[in-house]
């Protein structure tokens, strides 16, 4: 087995405040292989985004990296130079994130856009850079490419952006890609165009990516293993599968059991009864144990570290001995 | 007129005007341009059921919603409410109250400067519906224990809830005026998606225990399978199928609600190829001539670009009306997946 492209090991992510420290992620692990898709779900405020920032190297300050590490290609990534940093993103590393009129300068064209970033991270001059620009626009579809190029972003439609945005990640060919909420402002048939083209686009070039997303059905479709998080933390990881059909944490088992299908009616949609603990007040041991239909003594007193349960990793204490649920 | 009619939409348009100022209309010599937001649509809601609109962003579907609560008049055609006009029905207050609306967005729809009890409390001041302090005290309880909050919660502010509290919220201030009918655009779309369960077992629950009439406008197919008992399908202003919930996910006929199930990524289908519908939806400032989803429909002829088809029972599900040329001549291939020819 080789040596994974991304590897988080205990990342810890904090932001002080008038009233303490707040732990935005805590205790993080994760690795992602070459030419794999990691997806990463989770509620609104689980710290699902604030992973895919903290390894670009754009954490919104006061947020800091408190502890852990980040290595690319067994490469320390988190404590460098800002210069450096510069030189990795676009190069090794490509963002996509959820809105894509922001992520695109408005005063610039897209073929000026991609133009730059390819001229400062690849060995080319700006014809050849043009002609790459135009092929990439053809590659993600937009027809026409030879004239959108002089287009500015107002003038493509939100799905159309969305594949520039795509075009621009890519176009100087990075190992990785951290997609985050990549088709959240998209409709459903526009984004269904758009997953299918991540993923020929990733699995063509071999590209690894990070997609996060709160859509289980996005997940479901592109990403071969999926991290679950909740208050900061990973819960379960595992096959994409396995976490889908017969997650092994009990959060993973409700939030997937109420993903209303769309292939039948339910009389009644299970529910999480409650809601997401604030940072503030994450309690004790297992930081689920409030909603928790399974929870018992230890839950409120010992944190869970991911062990193995059922096929997959769960930071569960149902699973303390040798993946078998206690209470089956 | 049926009584057991809820509400009915006949031939119900709206346009707005998004020209440019006249000199400069003049100056470029264009012409007027008109939005045809909603272009003549017609549905009926039954007394204690739920209706739900489903399109993609800019297909009208919240237009529609908020001409059905008066917050914009009809351009053409009508708005019934219980047999009554609705522009009469809304000039009385009795009739006013039997109508409430819950909006998308639980944090720009409660006011942050009220405290929760004011804010459910207000349509029952407004309406007049009781005076004394003691009774609207009591009745703001009641609501907040209704939709699974703490009457205690009364004393706090908006900020102080979570989206899917915040959305209870606006529920219960909905449901304080003892309305029969509540057009809900997008209510779970803000929220994570198990506090969306929350809230549509929720709703059901309501209606239920209450007798409720929903109109309700989603974007998301799967939510809108758990809660209706009718769907209709928007595609540019327009209606393009519109059927019992259980005749339109089972055997969609439209080649663009065809086009929609097959765009959902479901969980079941793991790893399953799907052949995405090509295209964007047209402006609605121009939208194409004939059929508005021509340009994007892999069954389209030219009776397609030249014809705008009406609303018609299909063949085969008498049950569902459809606006389509191709299921009409039965050559819609049901059962096939939607490949161009």
């Amino acid at each position: 087995m080789t040596a994974p492209l991304l590897e988080v090991r205990n990342l810890r992510v904090e932001f002080p405040t008038r009233r303490g420290t707040l732990v935005a992620l805590d205790d993080v692990s994760f690795s992602i292989a070459h030419g794999e898709v990691l997806g990463v779900v989770g509620e609104s405020g689980a710290g699902k985004s604030m992973t895919g920032a903290a390894i670009i190297g754009l954490l919104e300050p006061p947020g800091r990296i408190a502890g852990g590490q980040i290595l690319l290609n067994g490469r320390r990534i988190d404590n460098l130079p800002y210069s450096e940093l510069r030189k990795l993103r676009g190069r090794e590393i490509g963002a996509i994130f959820q809105d894509p009129l922001t992520t695109l300068n408005p005063l610039y064209t897209v073929g000026q856009q991609l133009i730059e970033t390819m001229v400062t991270h690849l060995p080319l001059n700006p014809a050849q850079a043009r002609a790459k620009a135009i092929e990439w626009l053809e590659l993600v579809g937009i027809p026409a490419a030879s004239q959108r190029i002089d287009s500015y972003p107002h003038e493509f439609s939100g799905g159309m952006r969305q594949r520039v945005v795509i075009a621009l990640a890519l176009c100087a060919e990075p190992k990785l890609i951290v997609a985050d909420e990549p088709t959240t402002a998209l409709d459903v048939s526009i984004q269904a165009q758009v997953i299918s083209l991540l993923k020929s686009l990733a699995r063509d070039k071999g590209t690894s990516m990070m997609l996060v997303t709160h859509d289980m059905g996005v997940i479901a479709e592109t990403a071969d293993r999926v991290a679950v998080m909740y208050a900061g933390r990973i819960v379960e990881v595992g096959a994409v599968r396995n976490v889908v059909q017969q997650a092994a944490h009990p959060y993973s088992a409700g939030l997937m059991g109420s993903i209303p299908p769309v292939g039948r009616r339910l009389e009644r949609l299970q529910q999480i009864d409650g809601s997401m603990p604030r940072l503030s007040a994450i309690p004790p041991g297992c930081p689920y144990n409030p909603r928790c239909p399974h929870a018992f003594d230890r839950c409120f007193v010992e944190r869970p570290e991911l062990m193995p349960a059922k096929d997959n990793l769960a930071a569960c204490w149902l699973y303390a001995e040798q993946g078998v649920p206690r209470h089956a | 007129m049926r009584n057991d009619i809820m509400l009915e939409t006949i031939n119900v348009a709206r346009h707005f005007d998004v020209s440019r100022p006249l000199v400069q209309r003049l100056l470029a010599r264009e012409g007027k341009r008109v939005l045809r937001a909603v272009d003549g649509i017609s549905f009926a809601i039954e007394k204690g059921t739920t209706l739900s609109l489903v399109g993609e962003s800019g297909c009208g579907k919240s237009t529609v919603a908020r001409l059905v609560v008066g917050l914009y008049g009809p351009t053409h055609g009508s708005v019934m409410f219980d047999g009554q006009d609705l522009a009469q029905a809304r000039a009385d207050s009795e009739q006013r109250r039997r109508m409430q609306m819950i909006f998308q967005d639980p944090y720009a729809s409660l006011n942050p400067r009220w405290r929760v009890r004011d804010i459910i409390a207000e349509p029952i001041r407004a309406f007049g519906l009781t005076r004394s302090p003691a009774e609207i005290d009591a009745r703001v309880g009641e609501l907040l224990t209704q939709v699974g909050l703490s009457p205690l919660d009364g004393q706090k502010f908006p900020h102080e809830f979570s989206g899917g509290q915040r959305q209870r919220i606006s529920i219960a201030r909905a449901l304080s005026s003892n309305p029969e009918f509540l057009v809900c655009d997008e209510p779970t779309s803000a929220l994570d998606v198990s506090v969306q369960a929350q809230i549509l077992n929720l709703m059901k629950d309501l209606q239920a225990r209450l007798g409720l009439t929903y109109l309700f406008i989603s974007h998301n197919l799967a939510v809108v399978r758990q809660v209706s008992d009718r769907v209709g399908v928007m595609y540019l202003g327009r209606l393009v199928e519109l059927a019992p919930a259980e005749t339109l996910f089972n055997t969609p006929r439209h080649p663009y609600t065809r086009a929609l199930m097959e765009a959902i990524p479901d969980l079941e289908m793991t790893g399953r190829q799907r052949i995405p519908v090509g295209g964007e939806v047209p402006s609605p400032i121009d939208p194409p001539s004939g059929c508005p989803f021509h340009p994007r429909c892999p069954l389209a002829n030219d009776r397609c670009v030249a014809e705008r088809p009406e609303m018609i029972p299909a063949r085969g599900t008498p049950e569902t009306l459809v606006a389509c040329h191709a299921v009409e001549e039965g050559r819609d291939r049901v059962g096939e997946p939607l490949v161009a020819a």
